[in-house]
């Protein structure tokens, strides 16, 4: 059995783990509050934005001058995964999910005999990811030195995504992060975003996600009128596809961080009362080995008053 | 029928302003326009500049980079890649926005350089 003094330094110990986990749990709950406004207010954006691509694509599509962003290459050869994870760990199952689903995502690809290339967006994923893809991954890009997510980091990531497009790198191009079900729950999402036109028809598609605000945006009754645009279609897509690219990116960069955070506050919570449960065990330990040391300090103090 | 226009105003970080108005003015790549209730279905991109919203008798200004104004029979949405109400704008942090502007003004070549061309005009006359 351990010595009183051990024990002691065992359960101060573990009071300190518990202090800090406390303290992160609360930290990542304040975070957290914020992270969800950010995501919450960035919808309407992506929401419209998408609206507005379905409504552009609808007269588009068929046409000889369609973009290739919206229409795709017209190969499926080479594939390139974004895949966002967050920049630290401490949060439970959460980069672990995401990266589960990416590999599942290779793992299909490369079946199927296509060319994978990795984008990572985020550490994390990075440092999972490098040991089994690292020759597939061509990039990788850091949150760390941003201390707030905003629509410029998106953009930088954006106009790499695009430039590569441009320069014929990849045909097809895939998202893959976490979408922000509720504080305990996140769900690794892998999402098109190159052809556009997948990626709206699999917007609207996605009837699992409830009554969101988009159904009602994504086909306004024009009364019969014809849209005009200023300049033409092709000028406005031109511009607004990359731009839809950038607000994917940033919409999903928001899940994640409100993801994170999320379930930060769920395994520090776990942590803290783990911690505590072992604090109460190492209590009763510590009280039962004081018990015994003096039950037989006593016997010993009688036996030798009585041998006298 | 409503005598007034849907207005809303977003940006990627968030929505600034979602309500009725009287009438809105766009600074659009083609040059301004006004949209007043029951204007014709319309998309346009916009330029740098500001955007005015009229209300009661009111002018309520910000100050956008960017998007596209999109006008259905339902109102008027502005995409607008960064948007603040002018009135936050602070000088100093335009001056330095112009600059930068004028610097890549001098780097630009072709198309790109008119692009840019623009912003600065746009930034210019947000100062004034």
């Amino acid at each position: 059995m351990a010595s009183l003094k051990e024990l002691r330094t065992r359960i101060s110990s573990v009071k300190n783990t518990q202090k800090i986990t406390k303290a992160m749990q609360m930290v990542a709950a304040a975070k957290l509050r914020k992270a969800q406004q950010a995501a919450e207010r960035s919808r309407p954006y992506s929401d419209r934005i998408g609206a507005v691509i379905t409504n552009l694509s609808a007269s588009m599509a068929g046409s000889e001058g369609a973009p290739k962003l919206l229409v795709g290459t017209g190969s499926d050869q080479t594939h390139l995964l974004v895949i966002a994870t967050a920049d630290r760990g401490l949060c439970g199952g959460f980069n672990t999910n995401i990266v589960r689903a990416a590999r599942e995502e290779i793992v299909s690809l490369e079946k199927l005999g296509k060319t994978v290339k990795i984008m990572c967006v985020g550490k994390k994923g990075h440092d999972q990811l490098e040991r089994l893809y690292g020759d597939k991954i061509i990039d990788f890009i850091s949150l760390k030195e941003h201390k707030t997510l905003n629509a410029a980091i998106a953009g930088e990531i954006g106009g790499k995504i695009t430039d590569m497009f441009d320069a014929g790198e990849f045909d097809i191009c895939k998202l893959i992060y976490s979408k922000f079900v509720n504080v305990m729950t996140q769900e690794p999402t892998v999402k098109t975003m190159i052809p556009a036109i997948v990626a709206v028809g699999s917007r609207t598609g996605n009837a699992d996600d409830g009554p969101s605000a988009a159904d009602d945006v994504f086909a306004p009754d024009l009364k019969g009128a014809a849209y005009e645009y200023e300049p033409d279609e092709e000028g406005i897509l031109k511009v607004l596809l990359p731009r839809n690219i950038n607000t994917q990116i940033f919409a999903a960069l928001l899940e994640n961080n409100a993801g994170e955070m999320g379930s930060k506050m769920t395994a520090m919570d776990n942590a803290t009362r783990n911690a505590g449960e072992m604090i109460d065990k190492l209590t009763l330990t510590f009280n039962r080995t004081r018990q015994a040391q003096i039950t037989s300090e006593l016997i010993e103090i009688i036996s030798g008053a009585e041998a006298l | 029928m409503s005598d007034k226009l849907q207005f809303s105003l977003v940006s990627p970080e968030r929505e600034l302003f979602n309500g009725e108005v009287d009438q809105v003015d766009v600074p659009g790549t083609e040059g301004d326009f006004g949209v007043l209730p029951l204007h014709a279905p319309f998309m346009a991109a916009i330029r740098t500049g500001a955007i005015t919203v009229f209300n009661d008798g009111a002018e309520t200004k910000y100050m956008i980079q960017g998007g596209f104004a999109d006008v259905t029979p339902d109102g008027l949405t502005v995409l607008a890649e960064r948007a603040t109400l002018l009135e936050d704008v602070d000088a100093e942090s335009l001056a330095a926005e112009i600059a930068s502007a004028e610097q890549a003004l001098d780097a630009a070549e072709g198309d790109a350089k008119l692009d840019v061309a623009q912003h600065l005009e746009g930034l210019k006359s947000l100062q004034a």
